[in-house]
Order: structure tokens, then C-alpha cells, then sequence
């Protein structure tokens, strides 16, 4: 699709953004979950340099909530990148594809077609290819599809070597498909003469029709995917991010003798001497490693300070928290903003709320309110 | 009045005893288990040896001689004073050992002697109560006593007095029902007459034996066992001969690995005052000492390391930089690599700790807030067969691997660990 880039200009692209994401709390009770940071960068703004990178020039962000903060500073992000944001809100809850009826009248503006993406998934994000790939079919639909290990767990999409989907069977017992949906589309705008301004489910309620008139294709997605919208698969989506970066940029990650592995460790933060940092950390800008810290598999938020001799394996770590020495937390311990964890501490997969100062070991998974 | 000579004898039981004390005693005899950098029962010959009088210390028990000879010899150098070994052929109870040695104590006549067990922990206030003793011309036994609580007292032998003269009134061995806050510490002072009353006892048991009283080869037949508390104590209690020194200071037993721990903070807290050359200071400029410590000379300490409050590091242990030790005992030629942490454990001999690696227990200390409240030792496990959370033990020579955790557990000697462990024992 080389040289059309005044065509692809055209296209716009919806991201359900959704509700509150109390499956990323604590982290999400101080800050709106599209602006949390996953490896350094806004989760929503991976996505959105994604879209632009692919000539995107609108974007709508479907929201369920109001947040000021969020909308402030994604404005601010939207002007750097040179896109128009449009926050579409529901009064209730629309499902995955009630949105897109929301927001009918941007969508539908231009025969061209528009990207559909949920706001919790981590990829290389194909949309240049995924648009080649709907063009070149010219049906009304496609969907990214992504192999996992463990399709049993999802709803599986059945396909013909074209791609053309033949069927979805939700959470198949026996094996069927390995490929499940990746939460990424690109649809015409016919598609949402299909869709009713009411809580609507785009895999049960739209995608199912359109596989039956043979109108939506599937595209395989390369290398990794992972939805993060929950701690532990946060870490491991950080983990496949870290890797791909590895083959794709790899001045952007650490190296040193204190660094081991995939590390991606922000300019101003500053580390002691004699620290062990990865594999797989992402440590935010302003942070303060003490020395003789070692960290693997986690991430350390803004303005936080790990303090001397302290041992951290599979953490998330909020913004501008404090963990004494000698601390060790482990089993995904997520620590929310501004958490104070006393020196010589145990934190074993403690998942703390804001503001709080812990002066006792957790030597159990369990909820610090 | 009498300054005639005094003599002591420490009773040190055998190897079939000190099974609590698992698996520190697998390696070395408990009573040699340091605790505060000496040997445990060190602090008792130490104790006696600031009696001016007091010319003889046998330790008595029924460990093999050889088990102890390096120590005696030690002992013997280093405090001026004869110290020597007596070995029961055969267990013979608390006062039957003494009684078949009755010709060695006698020997140069002392006035009398003290007996201490060897796994009491105390400051031995030993010429306190060897001047209360003198003061009584009747008395034969002066017993250590100490306020427990009451329900505590009960797993204690329980002594009743009379308020103004410190008699023993009444006297009974491990109650089944409250007797007595007044509990027994383990620690007597016998005028040397004690061993007619001793021959009595004998003489009446081996009479029962030969009538046929007691049933043949019963536990109390001629095999010479005699219990210090039972037989002697408990018939002595209302006649005027038997009184109690009572203390409030700290008390404790050496039971279990877990209590070393507890014994440990109170040994160093006495050398604040009776040796404070034994006690670690931070160097100038930073402060890595916190507390009482104790470090042997032969011990390398990182100074980036911090130690203390109540640790212990004994000879030739090398611990790293950025390393935390508190509430802790490390044995002899043990390793603790860099940034790892020490809390409320004791680490073997020879035993190898990795970097960023947690030792982690969790103490049993007597309840503050009760007064009088003495170490429970609790069994291993409790009712619902789990493992009591206790102070962290690795037997000597276990490998520990970096950045794991140990809780809560007791690792037996010589293992190499690979993985954290919670609340387990490693056999």
C-alpha cells in the first residue's frame, strides 16, 4: 500500500477504552488505566503511535467514565502525534460493540474503512498489513487471530487458508483451533448498519453474522501479543515487549555490567553501584536504585526509590513508592502510588493501596487496603 | 564465719538427651552449643570462677569422654581453676551421679557445693545465694527460685515458702494443678552434709529393691539413679533445712534451637556491665553495629555489613558486604554472601549462604506483656500437624543458594538447598 498514504489518511480508528480497570488496581485507583505506564510509555499511547504509525489521523477513545486527567493528557499526546482525539462517553455500559454505533456518525463519515482495537492488548501492532490484507480481500471485515498454547481458555476462530472465517466455537473442550482473537480489527463502515445503540457483544452478537455471509476474514498476527490488563500478564506482556524490542531497537534497551538481559531503564533514573537489574525490568524515569539492589521480571514506576540490598522478582512497583532495605517482594507484589514498605521487610504477592506505609511482613498473597 | 572451700559441679546430661535441640546438637554436644560466643555452659564456669573460694568445677553427665576433654583442657588454661570431666557410666538421674562421685566432691573438704544445670541460662547470682545459704546454719540446700506464671509454673517444679525465712514449705516436681508461681531454676547450692541425707534415700531404695517393693529392675531399683528434686528436695521441704533464693532478674532453658536465640540477647546484655570488651563497637565514622553484638577476632565483617541488635558471629565466619544480620546466631567458619539477610536464625557451622538471600524466622519469645512470662517451648508441630513457625535453623554445612527465601524452617546438616522453603523441615 505504498505511495497511498493520502488514502490511508482517511482512516480512522476506535479504541475501547472501557470502565475503570479494577483488574489493573491497585495501580488504577491513582491513575486511568490507558495512561499507566507499560514499559515506560502510557498503555493507550503504544496503540495510538501504533495507529499514527499507519497513518491514522482520528482517533476515538470509547470510555464509560469521565477523567479529566486522562483526557488532559491524552489531548496533550493527540497534539504531539498531530491527531484529532474524540472521547466518545456512554451513559451505560455498551459492551465491545455498542461503541462503535456510539460513535456512528465519525465512523461511518467516509466509505473508508476504520480500526477497531481493545486498550489492553500489548503487540507489534500489524495495522499497515491488516489493512493491505482487508483491501485485498474486500469483504467487510477482518480480524487479527493469535496462537496461543492454551486455546481452551478462549473462544476459538475457525478459518480456510484464505483467512475466511468459517466459525467461532467459545472455549472448545477439545482441541479445534489454536488461533483465538486478538481484540484488533479493521471494518467498513457497512458493518455498523449492523450494530444497535444498545449493550451489544461484537464477538457473540456481530462477528458470528458476518462469518456467516462470509464477510470476515481473519489475518495471522506476528510475534508476540498479550492482553495486560491484569498484573501478572502485565509483567508477562512486559517480558515479550522487552524481547521484541531486543530485535527491533535494541539501542533503546540498558547494558552494563549491572544489567542482565532485557532491561529498558529511563534516562533520569539514576543506579548505585554493585545492583543486579534483570532480565526483563522496565525502570521509569526519576526512580532511585540504591546500591547493592537486585530487580528481575518488574516494573518500577515513576519517582519511586528502591533503597540498598533490597530483592525484587516479579513487582509492580507505583509511582513514587518507597521500599526500605533490605526488603524482599516477590510473586506479583503490586505496590500502588506512593506505598512505603519499612526496611527488611517480606512482601510475598501483596497487592498494597495507595498512600499506605507497611511495617510488617506479607508472607501470604493478600490485599493491603 | 566459714570461708572454707566451695566447689561447683555442672550437670550436663547426655547425647540421648538435647533432642529439642535438633539439629544443632547432631554436630556438637549441647553443651557446647555457643550461645553469646561462649560455649553454653562457659557462662556457668565463668559464673563460678567469680567465687574466690570456690577451688573445683566438675562437670558431670554421660557424653563420651572425648566429646569434651578439648574443652575441659581449654577451660582448665584459661580460667586457672581445675575443671575436669566426670562421666556417669550409665544415666543415674540428677543427684544419683554427684552421689556416686560423693568421694571426689568430699575430696579437700569443702563446706558444700553448687549444682547448675547446664541448660539453665541466668546471670548466676552464686555468691548471693552462697551468702544467704551461710546465713542459715541449719539449712542443706539453698534452692534458685524464680516467679512464673501460673500457667506456666505447672511445667515447672513448683516450690511453696515461707515469706519471712525463705523456708521451702512444700515442694513438688511438674504439678498437675497450680501450686506455685515459685518455680525451681535449676541451680543449688548442697552443704556438703546433703550426702547423708543422699545415703539415707540410697540406702532406703536399695532396701525397698532387695524386699521386692518396687517390682525387679524397675527405674528406681539399685542402678544408683537418684532425682535431685523428687527424692532429695521434695522430702527435705518443711523441716527446716531447705530455702529458697529467690531472683527477678532473667531466667530462661535452653530446650529448643529457638530458645538459643532468647538466651543469646540476654548473655550479651550481661556483658554490658561484667564484659563489655566482648561486645562489637562501629567503627568511626559509620554505624554497623547496632546493639549488643558479639564477633569472634577471627571473624571477617564486611564494614558495609550491619549487624545487630543480638547477634553472634563465632570464629573464622566471613560475612559479606550489604549484608543485615539481627537477632541471629552464625557458627563457626559459616558464609554469608553479599546483600543477604539474617533475621531471628541460626546458621550452622561451615553452612553457606548465597547473596540476596532471606533467612527469615520467627521468635518465641515469652509474652511481654505478661509479667513473669517464661519461653513456651512448643512441640515442632501443632495440633493441626502443621509446623510451628520457630527461629530458622541450618544445620552445619548446608548450602543455601542467592536470592532465595527461608522461612519458619529447620534444614538439616549437610544439605544443598536449590529452591526457597517455607515453613518445611529439610531432612
Amino acid at each position: 500500500m505504498c505511495g497511498t498514504d493520502n488514502k490511508t489518511s482517511r482512516v480512522k480508528a476506535l479504541i475501547l477504552v472501557g470502565g475503570y480497570g479494577t483488574r489493573l488496581r491497585p495501580l488504577t485507583l491513582s491513575r486511568p488505566k490507558p495512561l499507566v505506564e507499560f514499559a515506560n510509555k502510557p498503555m493507550l499511547l503504544h496503540q495510538m503511535e501504533a495507529l499514527v504509525a499507519a497513518g491514522v489521523t482520528e482517533v476515538v477513545l470509547a470510555v464509560s467514565y469521565r477523567a479529566e486527567q486522562m483526557e488532559q493528557e491524552l489531548n496533550t499526546e493527540a497534539i504531539k502525534l498531530g491527531i484529532n482525539l474524540i472521547f466518545s462517553h456512554e451513559t451505560e455500559p455498551l459492551g465491545t460493540a455498542g461503541p462503535l454505533a456510539l460513535a456512528k456518525s465519525i465512523l461511518g463519515s467516509t466509505p473508508e474503512p476504520f480500526f477497531v482495537l481493545n486498550s489492553d492488548i500489548i503487540c507489534e501492532f500489524p495495522f499497515r498489513d491488516l489493512l493491505a490484507f482487508h483491501k485485498n480481500h474486500g469483504k467487510e471485515g477482518t480480524i487479527v487471530v493469535t496462537k496461543v498454547e492454551e486455546p481452551s481458555k478462549y473462544g476459538v476462530v475457525l478459518c480456510d487458508e484464505d483467512g475466511k472465517i468459517d466459525s467461532f466455537i467459545e472455549k472448545p473442550q477439545e482441541f479445534v483451533s489454536n488461533k483465538i482473537n486478538a481484540g484488533m480489527y479493521i471494518l467498513n463502515p457497512d458493518v455498523l448498519k449492523r450494530i444497535p445503540l444498545k449493550p451489544t457483544s461484537i464477538e457473540k452478537e456481530v462477528f458470528p453474522f458476518m462469518a456467516n455471509e462470509g464477510q470476515l476474514y481473519a489475518m495471522e498476527l506476528e510475534g508476540f501479543w498479550m492482553d495486560v490488563g491484569q498484573p501478572r500478564d502485565f509483567l508477562t506482556g512486559m517480558c515479550l515487549y522487552l524481547s521484541s524490542l531486543r530485535h527491533r531497537q535494541p539501542n533503546l534497551l540498558g547494558s552494563g555490567d549491572s544489567i542482565v538481559g532485557n532491561v529498558l531503564i529511563d534516562p533520569t533514573a539514576k543506579i548505585g553501584e554493585g545492583c543486579r537489574i534483570g532480565p526483563n525490568v522496565t525502570i521509569g524515569p526519576n526512580v532511585i536504585l540504591e546500591d547493592g539492589v537486585c530487580i528481575k521480571r518488574s516494573t518500577i514506576l515513576e519517582g519511586a526509590i528502591i533503597k540498598s540490598h533490597s530483592w525484587l522478582s516479579g513487582c509492580i512497583v507505583g509511582w513514587r513508592c518507597i521500599v526500605g532495605k533490605w526488603v524482599r517482594m516477590e510473586n506479583i507484589t503490586v505496590l500502588g502510588e506512593d506505598v512505603i514498605v519499612k526496611d527488611e521487610l517480606y512482601i510475598n504477592g501483596g497487592q498494597v493501596l495507595p498512600h499506605k506505609s507497611i511495617a510488617s511482613s506479607v508472607p501470604e498473597p493478600q490485599i493491603i487496603m | 564465719m566459714d570461708k572454707s572451700m566451695v566447689k561447683a559441679i555442672i550437670l550436663i546430661g547426655g547425647p540421648q538427651k538435647g533432642t529439642r535441640f535438633r539439629p544443632l546438637s547432631l554436630d556438637t554436644p549441647k553443651p557446647l552449643f555457643p550461645v553469646a560466643g561462649l560455649p553454653m555452659i562457659q557462662h556457668h564456669i565463668e559464673a563460678c570462677t567469680r567465687i574466690n573460694n570456690l577451688k573445683e568445677i566438675i562437670i558431670l553427665g554421660y557424653y563420651p569422654t572425648n566429646d569434651l576433654a578439648q574443652f575441659v583442657s581449654e577451660m582448665n588454661q584459661k580460667y586457672k581453676i581445675l575443671i575436669r570431666y566426670l562421666q556417669e557410666f550409665t544415666p543415674l538421674g540428677t543427684a544419683g551421679g554427684m552421689y556416686h562421685f560423693r568421694d571426689q566432691v568430699r575430696s579437700g573438704n569443702p563446706s558444700g557445693f553448687f549444682v547448675i544445670h547446664g541448660d539453665v541460662c541466668s546471670d548466676f547470682p552464686l555468691s548471693q545465694m552462697l551468702e544467704f545459704h551461710e546465713k542459715r546454719p541449719g539449712a542443706l540446700i539453698t534452692v534458685l527460685g524464680t516467679e512464673a506464671t501460673k500457667q506456666q509454673s505447672v511445667y515447672y517444679g513448683c516450690l511453696v515458702c515461707a515469706k519471712e525465712t525463705s523456708e521451702i514449705t512444700h515442694y513438688v516436681e511438674k504439678p498437675s494443678t497450680f501450686v506455685s508461681t515459685l518455680i525451681n531454676c535449676g541451680v543449688y547450692f548442697c552443704s556438703i552434709d546433703i550426702f547423708q541425707i543422699m545415703a539415707d534415700v540410697f540406702k532406703k531404695k536399695e532396701e525397698a529393691f532387695y524386699n521386692g517393693e518396687n517390682g525387679y529392675g524397675s527405674e528406681n531399683g539399685c542402678s544408683g539413679s537418684m532425682q535431685l528434686e523428687k527424692e532429695v528436695l521434695q522430702p527435705l521441704s518443711g523441716t527446716g533445712k531447705s530455702f529458697v533464693y529467690q531472683i527477678t532478674d532473667w531466667w530462661s532453658q535452653l530446650k529448643s534451637a529457638g530458645s538459643a536465640i532468647y538466651a543469646n540477647r540476654h548473655y550479651l546484655q550481661v556483658y554490658r556491665n561484667k564484659h563489655p570488651e566482648r561486645l562489637a563497637k562501629s567503627k568511626e565514622n559509620q554505624v554497623n553495629i547496632i546493639g549488643d553484638v558479639y564477633i569472634h577476632p577471627s571473624a571477617t565483617v564486611h564494614p558495609s555489613a550491619i549487624l545487630g541488635p543480638n547477634v553472634s558471629i563465632s570464629a573464622f565466619a566471613t560475612v559479606g558486604p550489604g549484608v543485615r544480620i539481627r537477632e541471629s546466631i552464625v557458627l563457626q567458619e559459616a558464609v554469608i554472601a553479599d546483600h543477604s539477610l539474617i533475621l531471628y536464625s541460626i546458621v550452622g557451622r561451615g553452612t553457606k549462604v548465597g547473596e540476596w538471600t532471606r533467612v527469615e524466622g520467627t521468635p518465641c519469645d515469652p509474652n511481654p506483656n505478661k509479667p513473669f512470662a517464661k519461653m513456651d517451648n512448643l512441640p515442632l508441630f501443632n495440633s493441626s500437624g502443621k509446623l510451628n513457625p520457630s527461629i530458622t535453623v541450618l544445620g552445619c554445612s548446608v548450602t543455601v543458594p542467592s536470592e532465595v527465601i527461608l522461612l519458619n524452617s529447620i534444614v538439616l546438616p549437610y544439605k544443598d538447598l536449590t529452591r526457597s522453603f517455607k515453613n518445611e523441615i529439610i531432612l
